[in-house]
This record gives structure tokens, C-alpha cells and sequence, in this order.
């Protein structure tokens, strides 16, 4: 079976592993950097739990292979917050705004959202849930998340929540 | 629900990739991913060798020609053709249709290229390329070709590229000063495959009267359908109310495909009432 | 006054899945890992007539590959006895480990692979070699139980699986003597649940003493120990069941399922970590959905609009087999009358047995079907007697001063249904008001004008909530301070964890962070029912409400000896206990647990006994009964059929609210499942009872492009008398009334074209198919 040794840069970090070249940037992230955040909900591209920022865009990691992700910069959840007490402020806003349930969407969620917020710093509500459009939540109904992101985008720009 | 094994290639020349693909049996190109990594994961198909075409830099990029048309690398992410003003410009049709293409996670990675060779049915990216005469470029062992994009399906999912050729880039003409354009779909959700897709171009002859008219529909056939016929009907008239209805009685003989999930004549009733619309649009922005 | 318990205080789950640092089954990876790929049937009915895995077994990186033949030694018990008991069933058809001679639905387990990884796994299981023999497949419920249809097991006599009659009243008299008479034909269609977790579970076999650990994703973790002993032959104290975070339940994660039993045996067997995780095609086939009911039902009534009474039958779609009982029929026939006051009612249900996916309940579990089928009869006869659809129910409602209201109705387990609280009038009223009911009319007509067809439509429920009898809580502190919580109840997204912990801080210092619950671990809880039927927060927090009072008692007692001072002169604040109003004279917790434990030689301070620990199984027998009353706004393109959401107006009944932003969020997110069930989730099969939607792209879930741009969600809190707390479930109340209420509002904007709404969902070539008839050809 065909092997290749790699370097993933994740959250800063560099992971030296060996996967097999069929094996998903997902999995990879999950089995070898030991990254379990990065959650599969579908592993055919709809759900959009697994999505990781790659170079800063965010992008389905089930339909990455590992061995494509070499000297991209991949982000995941575990790398959002600035530290161990602080949460980046979107993490912040889901907490507040019960933007989360079960929580098994919310890394793809707030991948998606840190890229929407880095690009439109201000956006509408209608904005958001296109956004999010392409990540399945079946517990909250999605309302919240749209709240969540509206305060985040709000404290981002330094305003008041 | 993991892909099958596979001996992976990631070359970085056309040149390169191309040997690959002489060489190896059964090797699929990958391009963004974006429909061939499902269809790996669900084992729907089990190629022997993968040739990434990502690390081949000379395979994107949008280039504006001297006269306002595009040429754009097949390995351009449809993000970037999306917020790229020079293609707002020259082809506000695909910057329409873009927008409906997936969501943003999979245009930040899917390529055009990928999508007119993957080639649904209803996929907006080709049906684009159908209404405005794209041409595409082929390359293989022998060097490049070019044909006309009405060429390039031969069939439900099947683009005229060898197994040994690579798609490497399109020519899209810049849309002539006063065009009139609508892209709309019918899909269930946002982002979704279109149902029924309809792409609209309406050029102004010196008039003020449709010089050149295109209507194309995704969804209906196995590839994009032009509508010579409603074309013909829409030249050289100003897009009157009963000039549309002429052109939309020619949707009544279309022979949609059906499925498990959308009736034909369901295929058939919703072409009528998009090309009404989009027709309407067009002829809004005609100037 | 409360200072925990029904405020907004911060979920204890979020920061660990904030941060990526949730651990979900998936997640668990203990050394020496194996995992598990199963092969499944292509068809929906076949005889197998051989199975070779000798090629399968031969691949590298391949630990075991198990058909029926192979794992059948090792089991006491190769069926999963699950049924729940009643009389109304006419054959017995429990689900084999794996199949036996006969597969019944695409999907079912035909052996199970273990391999180093999953790709091998799967690779593995594309070699193993199946004759089958093809038999005739039963598509469809209703043709099922025609007499010459093929059978759906070939050894069975018939498809007719269940069959019961719930009755009250003299229905037929009431129907020969009234004035006016309706019918319809209702086709509904539930589809599954798809928890964005999948199902999977890890058995970790100790070797050193013999026992077995299963983490399962699983709503029942007591229920899956029981099963898992029964096959086995183990006793119970060799297993153990653990839930780690659970990415959603939604129903069928209470169902215990083949593979987890599968992957424990191969566990066994191979004396190594074993790991499956469903993935997310096998979930369209494999784990259990709701599906079809065919409805035929009538409705007699006066010239007032009062119902006389409500007949009917009903045929729903059981699948191959029963995986939990005839629970999803029954919910939804008894749902059907349950808020009106109907005098005379009759309904027939026969559960019939087809070759698809069994079908237990998913969030709603039969209710939004019964709801449906009266909203659809109540909005016929609104439209006879011209009255305002409004008014009709109004008249019918069961009224707010009838409260305890005794109605003639059953549970399954056969105790009176009695709505022990609620009016359902006003809270009619105050979801009409919220959604500017009155004014629609003209804004209706304002729309249409601009050739716009806006519609308004509404629905009423009660939701059995709570069922019994119990769930285990046990509270305890031990010598550092801190608060332990153990429950048999168990957590999937719904904030258990935190519910549990508001609870008990209310009592023991108000200092949640002080508190660590641990829910669905057998290992933790002796006993458990689990998460189902909107049942914990009353089950188990009715138990840690009286738990923490008792240990609260004793912590009390302890300090007022170790102060001096009188226990009513005491509180206790954070992680001590002070007199009132005095922090200088507190002792902590963690002192007076010292103290509680005891010292060889002297007596227990206080005399209260030694420890501080409560256990509690609180019995709550009789259900409490949530309401609501939900009014949508649709708009609809009626060229093309779309439906597009405009408002929906939700007020609801949940007795007294433990966390109201929590409360919202189970209705926000069963309204949003409502939506999909109304216009978008549909499980298809065709006429070979093959699956026809098997992704996430063809059975569309609801997304945020999707939700109405107005959701407006209204609170009246009667308490129940039942428990302490005064509190009812919500976890499925949001779902119930969604789908009626927009097809009462799609029919009413598409009231020019006579558009009449019998099926959901409803799609838009449906309604195309009603207004612009030509166009089907």
C-alpha cells in the first residue's frame, strides 16, 4: 500500500507523519496529528463539519487528501483561541448565544465563520446564513449561530456586544 | 467510507502530467477535489493511480486578452473567478451563476476546470460556458487542441478529453458592450445542484434590436441544451411579452431527463417559467 | 426565589467543545486499535445461500471477518430481544446479530470485517463472496397487507406485524347523527433522524478481569448493558456501557443495534480494542427512521363546528423488523386527539411489515403525524362551515379551567391520560397574536393585488412528555469539596450535564463549577432508563432535585454541630457553609465532608450518618403533558411551486422553564426538523425497495438558507403538579406541530388554485402538479 512521509503545519505546529496516500487531510488530522476536533459527519462534502481553513479559506478537509495538504497552513478549531483562557470571540459569542447543542457541527461552523468575518467584517444576517449554508446543524435551527456571528462581528470590530 | 487504494502523482508541469497519464493505466486527474473525492470516499470509482493536478502552477490563473476576452486556467478556483473584477467585466453570466455554485467551502477549492469535466447535468460552470461559446483547450501527447464548447460533451458526464489529455484552459469571448444577462436556477436549498438552470444572453444590435440571442438550460438534458430555435425566434426583436411567449412555446418539446426524485414534465414546467424569467431580466439589463 | 435554576447560566458543556476538545466516540483511540467495516445486503429481500470470506481473511492488515456461521458459537443469545410488550402484536421479528439464511432490507449486516484500519476494512469486505438467492421485496405498507402480497420474511404467514384499535365513546353513533361529515386521505412521510454524529461504539475487552467496556454513541447505555449481558451470557458486572459526547440523538440512538453487539463479540474474540463508526451511507441504511403512515380518517361535527367524533384507520410502515416496538404508531394515534376535546374516537392502526430500514421513533415520535391528521380534518371543516380556522379550534380546545382533565385515553402501558395542566386557549391566542393573525387577511390581499400568494396556517398539540417511571441521580461530595452527579440518564446536545448540575447547585451552594455530572455511564449509575420521550429533565431532575435536598439536609446538620450554631440559622454559599449573613463563621465543604466521613472511635457530628451521598430514583408514573400552538406564514411562488417561510409564531407550554435559553433552543431546533419533515426529508425508495436517497445531497436536510426569516417564540409556564420542580419535557414539542401548521398555510396562499394538501413532505412539483394540471403530461 502506498505510504508517503509528510509535514502538516497545523495551528502553527508542525506534524512529521506517515499516512497512507489515500488517507483524507480529515483523518489525517484526526488518526496521526492527534487533532480531534475536526469532526466527519458525511465524508461526501455536504455537511461541512470537517471544514478547516487551508491558507486561510476554508475547505472541506474529507475531500483533501493529507498528502495534498503539504506546505499549506492548515487551522483547525483547536487553533481558534488565542490561549487557554481565552476564547476567540466567536467561540465567545456561540457560548453566549446557546450556538451550539450537541456541539458535533460547531468546529465546522466556526471555521467557516472566522473566514467569513476575516472578509466581511460587518455583515448582515442574510450574509451569514448564506455562509453557513453549506453546514448541517440539526440541533439549533441555525438561528442562534446567526446571533452569535452578528455579536461576534460586533466585538471583532470593537463595538459593544 | 473511505477511497480505495491508489498510487498517488502530483506532478508539476502540464508536461509532466501528461507523461503520467500516457503511461499509467486506469489514472484519474485530480483536480479540486470537489466531486471526484466523493465519488473516491463511495468507492464509485476505483482508479489505480491519482494525478493531482494542484502543484502544476501553470494550469491557473485568469489572463484578459487584448480584446476583453478571458482566458482562464483550468485549475483556477471558482472562488477566485468569482471575486475577480476583470471577470465581473468581461462575463458578468459566470460571476451570476458562480454565486449558486456549492457553497463556499467547495468553490475555495473546486476549479472550473473540475466542473466542466465532471460535467452534471445541471452544473451551472458548464452551462455558462454552453451560453457563451466558450472554447475550451485540450492538451495530450500531441500538443493542444481547441473546439468550441458545444463540442465538448459527448454525452451525460462525458467530456470530449482522452484519458490521456488534461483540459487546461477556456477562451471566453468578452460580452459586447450593452449585453443583457441573466443566469437563473430552481434548486431545493441554497447551493444546491440546479433542478433546472437557465443562462440568458441577449445582444443589442445597432437598433436596439436582439442582434444575437442565447438560451441555454442545465438540467433538461444530459449536457447544457442551447435553444437554437427560441434564439432564432428572439433575433431581431425587442424581447417584446409576445416574443418571449414565442420563445417559451419551444420548451414545450423538450424531453427532460427523469428521476427517483424530479419528474420530467416537473423538469420541463420549471424551463418554461425560468426562461420566462430570466428572459425578463435580460432583456432589463439589455442596453 | 431561585438563583440557578430557570435563569440563563452558562452551559458546562461549551468549553471543551468550543475549543475542539470534546471527546465523541470517534475521538476514543486507545492503543492497539482495530476497526470495523460491515459488509451489508444489496437487497432488500434475498435467501443467502453461501458466504465466503476465505479471500476476505487472506488480505494483509485483516484480523477477523465474521459472517452469522462464525460469531453464532460464541453468543448465548443471537437475536436482539428488544420488543416492548404488547398485546397487539401479531408475529415476533427481532433482528439477528447478523443475517442468518435471509436478508430483509439493503443494509442489514452480513458480516462484520476487522482490520488495522478502516480502508482496509472496507477493501477487505468488497472480497467477501455472497450468493444470494433474490426473493420478491414488499415496497410498501399499505400493499403489504394485501392478501396476495409477497411476504417481506418468506417463512412469515403475513405482513401484519401489529394491530390495535384505540377507542372511547360511541364513535359510529356519534357519526350516524351528525350533521356534517369529512374525509380524508392523508400519505405522511417521517424520514430519519441524521444526528450529525452518526451511531459507532469502541469495545475495549480487559483481559486481566474479564470485562468489556463499550463506548457507545447511544442514548440507552442501561438498555444496551442488558442486551449486551443477554447475548453474551455475562453477567451484568462484566460490562460496562459509557457514553462519551454524544453528536445528537434524535430517537434512533435509543434503538441498541446488530453492530454494537457485533463489534463487542469481535472484541472478545480478538482480545483487542475494536472500533466501528457508522459512516454516513450506512446511516441512510441502517439505523432506524420513521417513514410512511397512510391515514384514512373521518371527522363528524355540528353545524357549530364542536367535534362529535374522529374515526378512522391508519397503516404504518414498520420496516423488516421491530428494533423497539409499535411505540411510533401508537404515539401517533393517541396524539391525534389529544388537545381538542373529541367525545367519540376510534382509530385502527395495523403495523405492516416491509422490506426497508426498521422504523422506530425519531424527535416526535408519531405525534406530528397524529397532530397532522387533526389539523388536516380541523381545516376541512373550517373551510365547510366557513368558518375562521382560528374560531374552529378555539371551540374545540380542550379549556384551560377543565385542568386536571381526565380524558378517556390510554398509554401503551395502560394508565389513564390525564392533562395535568395547561390552557391551551390562551396559548392559542397568544401565538395568533404573536403572528398578527387577525391582520393577515389584508395583508394577504395587499400580496395577492401584486400577484403574490402569501398564506397563514396554524396547528395545536399536546405532547406526552416525561414517561416513567423513573431515572437514576445520585449526589455526592466527597472529601475535596467537590460535587459528584451520576445519572442513568444520558446526554446528547440537549445540556443534560448542565441541567443537572443547576439542580443540584441550587441546593448545594449555587457554585456550578464546583459540580461534575457524569451522565449514561453503567459504571456510574446502577440504574438507568436513558435519554428518550422528553423525559429527563422531569426523570432525573425531579431525582437530583430530591437527591441534593437530602444531602443538603445532611451537609446541614454536620456544620450546624462543627459551627455550633442552629441549622436554620445556616446557608451554604460556594464551596462552604456559613450562618447567614456571617462569612466569618463558615466551614467549607470539603471540612464538613471530612467530618461526615468519620474518624475510627468518634461519633458522626450531627448523628446524620456517615457520608454525603443521596441516591435517588424518583417514581413519576403518570406522564405531564406539554402544549403549543405554532402559526406559520408562507409565501408561495406558484409557478414553480416554492415554498418560502416567512414567519413562524410558537408558543409553548413546558411548565416551569430550568433554563430558558436552553428551552428555546429545543424548540428552535425541532422547529427547524419540523421544517425539513413539512417541505424537504424524504427517505425514498423505489418500487425494489432499494434506497433512492443514500446522501446528504439527495435527502436534504433544512439549512440556514431555509429557515423563515421571523421566528418568534412565546413561554406560559403551568407548572405540573406531577414533580416538585413543576416542570414538562421540550425536547421534541418544536417538531409536532410544524408540518401542519404549513400545510394549513400553503393551502390557504394557494386557496384560488384549490390546492389541497395530503402528503408531506410537500414538494413544489406537487403543487405544480395542482395548480397548472396541464403541465403534467
Amino acid at each position: 500500500m502506498s505510504e508517503r512521509r509528510i509535514t502538516l503545519a497545523v495551528n502553527g505546529q508542525r506534524h512529521d507523519i506517515t499516512v497512507p496516500v489515500r488517507r483524507s487531510l480529515a483523518d489525517a488530522l484526526r488518526q496521526d496529528c492527534g487533532l480531534t476536533g475536526t469532526h466527519l459527519g458525511c465524508e461526501h462534502g455536504v455537511c461541512g463539519a470537517c471544514t478547516v481553513l487551508v491558507d486561510g479559506r476554508s475547505a472541506r478537509a474529507c475531500l483533501m487528501l493529507a498528502v495534498q495538504a503539504e506546505n499549506l497552513a492548515i487551522t483547525t478549531v483547536e487553533g481558534l483561541a488565542p490561549d487557554a483562557a481565552m476564547l476567540h470571540p466567536l467561540q465567545q459569542a456561540f457560548a453566549n448565544n446557546h450556538a451550539l447543542q450537541c456541539g458535533f457541527c460547531t468546529p465546522g461552523m466556526l471555521t467557516t465563520l472566522v473566514e467569513l468575518l476575516a472578509e466581511n467584517p460587518s455583515p448582515s444576517a442574510a450574509e451569514v446564513r448564506v455562509a453557513i449554508s453549506g453546514n448541517l446543524c440539526r440541533c439549533t435551527g441555525y438561528e442562534t449561530i446567526v446571533a452569535a456571528t452578528l455579536e461576534a462581528a460586533a466585538v471583532m470590530r470593537g463595538e459593544a456586544a | 467510507m473511505k477511497a480505495p487504494a491508489f498510487e498517488y502523482h502530483d506532478p508539476t508541469t502540464l508536461a509532466e502530467a501528461i507523461a503520467l497519464l500516457c503511461r499509467l493505466e486506469n489514472a484519474r486527474p485530480l483536480a479540486g477535489g470537489q466531486s471526484l473525492m466523493p465519488m473516491l470516499n463511495m468507492r464509485f470509482v476505483q482508479p489505480d493511480h491519482v494525478v493531482d493536478l494542484n502543484r502544476i502552477a501553470e494550469l491557473s490563473g485568469i489572463r484578459v486578452l487584448p480584446d476583453g476576452a478571458l482566458e482562464i486556467g483550468a485549475m483556477t478556483r471558482q472562488r477566485d473567478i468569482e471575486r475577480d473584477a476583470r471577470v465581473a467585466q468581461a462575463c458578468p453570466l459566470m460571476v451570476e451563476a458562480l454565486a449558486q455554485v456549492g457553497h463556499r467551502q467547495t468553490r475555495n477549492r473546486g476549479t472550473i476546470g473540475g466542473s466542466l469535466c465532471h460535467m452534471d447535468p445541471a452544473a451551472e460552470l458548464p452551462l455558462v460556458c454552453a451560453a457563451v461559446d466558450a472554447v475550451v483547450r485540450i492538451a495530450g501527447p500531441g500538443g493542444e487542441r481547441e473546439i468550441p464548447f458545444a463540442e465538448f460533451p459527448l454525452g451525460y458526464m462525458t467530456p470530449a478529453v482522452g484519458p490521456d489529455e488534461l483540459l487546461v484552459g477556456l477562451h471566453v469571448p468578452a460580452a459586447p458592450k450593452g449585453q443583457g444577462h441573466a443566469f437563473l436556477e430552481f434548486a431545493r436549498r441554497h447551493g444546491d445542484f440546479a433542478i433546472v438552470a437557465v443562462a440568458v444572453l441577449l445582444d443589442p444590435g445597432p437598433d436596439g434590436r436582439v442582434a444575437r440571442a442565447s438560451v441555454a438550460l442545465g438540467g433538461v438534458g444530459p449536457a447544457p441544451l442551447r435553444l437554437a430555435e427560441a434564439e432564432a425566434l428572439l433575433r431581431g426583436t425587442a424581447v417584446e411579452d409576445d416574443a418571449i411567449a414565442r420563445a417559451l412555446a419551444t420548451t414545450a418539446s423538450l424531453d427532460p431527463m427523469e428521476d427517483a426524485l424530479v419528474p420530467g414534465w416537473y423538469r420541463r414546467h420549471l424551463a418554461g417559467v425560468l426562461l420566462g424569467r430570466a428572459l425578463g431580466i435580460a432583456r432589463e439589463r439589455m442596453a | 426565589m431561585t438563583r440557578i435554576v430557570g435563569r440563563d447560566v452558562k452551559r458546562i458543556e461549551d468549553p471543551a467543545l468550543l475549543r475542539g476538545r470534546g471527546r465523541f466516540v470517534d475521538d476514543i483511540a486507545p492503543p492497539g486499535l482495530l476497526h470495523v467495516a460491515f459488509l451489508r445486503s444489496p437487497h432488500a429481500h434475498a435467501a443467502i445461500l453461501s458466504v465466503d470470506c476465505s479471500a476476505a481473511r487472506a488480505m494483509p492488515g485483516v484480523h477477523a471477518v465474521l459472517s452469522y456461521a462464525d460469531i453464532a458459537p460464541l453468543l448465548a443469545e443471537p437475536r436482539l430481544r428488544v420488543a416492548l410488550p404488547s398485546p397487539a402484536y401479531r408475529q415476533t421479528l427481532d433482528r439477528p446479530i447478523l443475517a442468518m439464511d435471509e436478508v430483509v432490507h439493503v443494509g442489514e449486516p452480513v458480516a462484520i470485517v476487522v482490520a488495522t484500519d478502516r480502508a482496509i476494512a472496507e477493501d477487505a469486505a468488497a472480497l467477501i463472496e455472497v450468493e444470494y438467492d433474490l426473493l420478491d421485496p414488499v415496497a410498501d405498507a399499505v400493499a403489504a397487507l394485501e392478501p396476495d402480497a409477497p411476504r417481506a420474511h418468506r417463512t412469515a404467514p403475513h405482513n401484519l406485524l401489529a394491530e390495535f384499535t384505540l377507542a372511547y365513546g360511541d364513535v359510529d353513533a356519534a357519526f350516524a347523527a351528525a350533521p356534517h361529515v369529512l374525509r380524508e386521505s392523508l400519505d405522511q412521510h417521517r424520514g430519519g433522524s441524521h444526528s450529525m454524529e452518526c451511531r459507532g461504539c469502541v469495545a475495549i475487552p480487559d483481559a486481566v478481569e474479564d470485562r468489556l467496556t463499550l463506548w457507545s454513541s447511544t442514548q440507552t447505555p442501561h438498555v444496551a448493558r442488558r442486551m449486551l449481558c443477554d447475548m453474551l451470557g455475562l453477567a451484568e458486572d462484566r460490562i460496562r456501557v459509557a457514553t462519551p459526547d454524544v453528536g445528537g440523538g434524535f430517537g434512533p440512538k435509543l434503538v441498541f443495534y446488530p453492530e454494537d453487539a457485533a463489534v463487542a463479540v469481535a472484541a472478545r474474540l480478538l482480545k483487542c480494542p475494536v472500533k466501528w463508526i457508522e459512516d454516513r451511507r450506512e446511516h441512510f441504511v441502517a439505523t432506524t427512521q420513521e417513514r410512511d403512515q397512510r391515514w384514512d380518517v373521518e371527522i363528524a361535527f355540528d353545524d357549530t363546528g364542536r367535534i362529535l367524533g374522529v374515526r378512522g384507520e391508519v397503516i404504518h410502515d414498520h420496516g423488516a423488523y421491530t428494533a423497539r416496538g409499535i411505540n411510533v404508531a401508537y404515539g401517533a394515534v393517541s396524539a391525534m386527539p389529544l388537545a381538542y376535546v373529541v367525545p367519540a374516537y376510534a382509530m385502527r392502526c395495523r403495523s405492516a411489515v416491509t422490506n426497508k430500514v426498521p422504523v422506530t421513533p425519531v424527535r416526535g415520535a408519531g405525534q406530528p403525524q397524529g397532530v397532522f391528521a387533526m389539523e388536516r380534518l380541523l381545516d376541512a371543516a373550517a373551510r365547510k362551515l366557513g368558518l375562521d380556522r382560528a374560531e374552529i379550534r378555539r371551540r374545540n380546545l380542550v379549556p384551560g379551567d377543565a385542568m386536571p382533565y381526565a380524558t378517556p385515553l390510554r398509554t401503551r402501558g395502560g394508565m389513564q391520560v390525564v392533562l395535568d395542566s395547561g390552557d391551551y386557549p390562551r396559548c392559542l391566542q397568544a401565538a395568533l397574536d404573536r403572528a398578527e393573525w387577525d391582520g393577515f387577511a389584508a395583508r394577504q390581499a395587499a400580496a395577492r393585488a401584486q400577484g403574490r400568494y402569501l398564506g397563514i396556517g396554524l396547528a395545536n398539540y399536546v405532547e406526552g412528555t416525561g414517561r416513567g417511571p423513573y431515572e437514576h441521580v445520585s449526589v455526592r461530595i466527597e472529601a475535596s469539596g467537590r460535587i459528584f452527579v451520576a445519572t442513568g440518564a444520558a446526554a446528547m446536545g440537549q445540556s443534560t450535564h448542565t441541567m443537572l448540575a443547576q439542580i443540584v447547585a441550587e441546593q448545594l451552594g449555587f457554585d456550578m463549577a464546583n459540580i461534575e455530572v457524569v451522565a449514561g455511564d453503567t459504571a456510574a449509575a446502577p440504574l438507568g432508563l436513558g435519554g428518550f420521550n422528553s423525559r429527563q429533565a422531569v426523570l432525573a431532575g425531579t431525582s437530583a432535585h430530591v437527591a441534593a435536598l437530602k444531602v443538603r439536609e445532611r451537609v446541614l446538620r454536620v456544620a450546624a454541630t462543627l459551627l455550633e450554631a442552629a441549622e436554620a440559622d445556616l446557608e451554604i454559599e460556594g464551596r462552604a457553609v456559613q450562618v447567614k449573613g456571617v462569612p466569618a463563621m463558615r466551614v467549607t465543604l470539603a471540612e464538613v465532608a471530612r467530618a461526615a466521613a468519620g474518624l475510627p472511635g468518634f461519633s458522626i457530628p450531627g448523628g446524620a450518618g456517615p457520608g454525603l451521598a443521596a441516591s435517588e430514583e424518583v417514581v413519576i408514573d403518570p406522564m405531564s403533558y406539554a402544549n403549543g400552538s405554532c402559526v406559520a406564514e408562507v409565501e408561495v411562488d406558484e409557478a414553480t411551486g416554492a415554498v418560502t417561510l416567512r414567519r413562524i409564531s410558537f408558543v409553548h407550554d413546558c411548565g416551569r422553564a430550568l433554563h430558558p435559553r436552553i428551552v428555546d433552543g429545543q424548540v428552535l431546533g425541532g422547529i427547524a426538523h419540523g421544517i425539513g419533515n413539512a417541505l424537504y426529508e424524504w427517505m425514498g425508495y423505489d418500487e425494489q425497495a432499494q434506497p433512492v436517497t443514500t446522501t446528504l445531497a439527495e435527502y436534504l436536510l433544512v439549512t440556514s438558507t431555509e429557515m423563515p426569516a421571523e421566528i418568534s417564540i412565546g413561554h406560559i409556564e403551568s407548572p405540573t403538579p406531577l414533580n416538585p420542580l413543576g416542570i414538562k419535557g421540550v425536547g421534541e414539542s418544536g417538531v409536532i406541530p410544524v408540518a401542519a401548521a404549513i400545510a394549513s398555510a400553503i393551502e390557504d396562499a394557494l386557496s384560488p388554485f384549490n390546492v389541497h394538501i395530503t402528503r408531506v413532505p410537500v414538494m413544489p412539483q406537487h403543487l405544480v402538479a395542482q395548480i397548472s394540471p396541464e403541465a403534467v403530461r
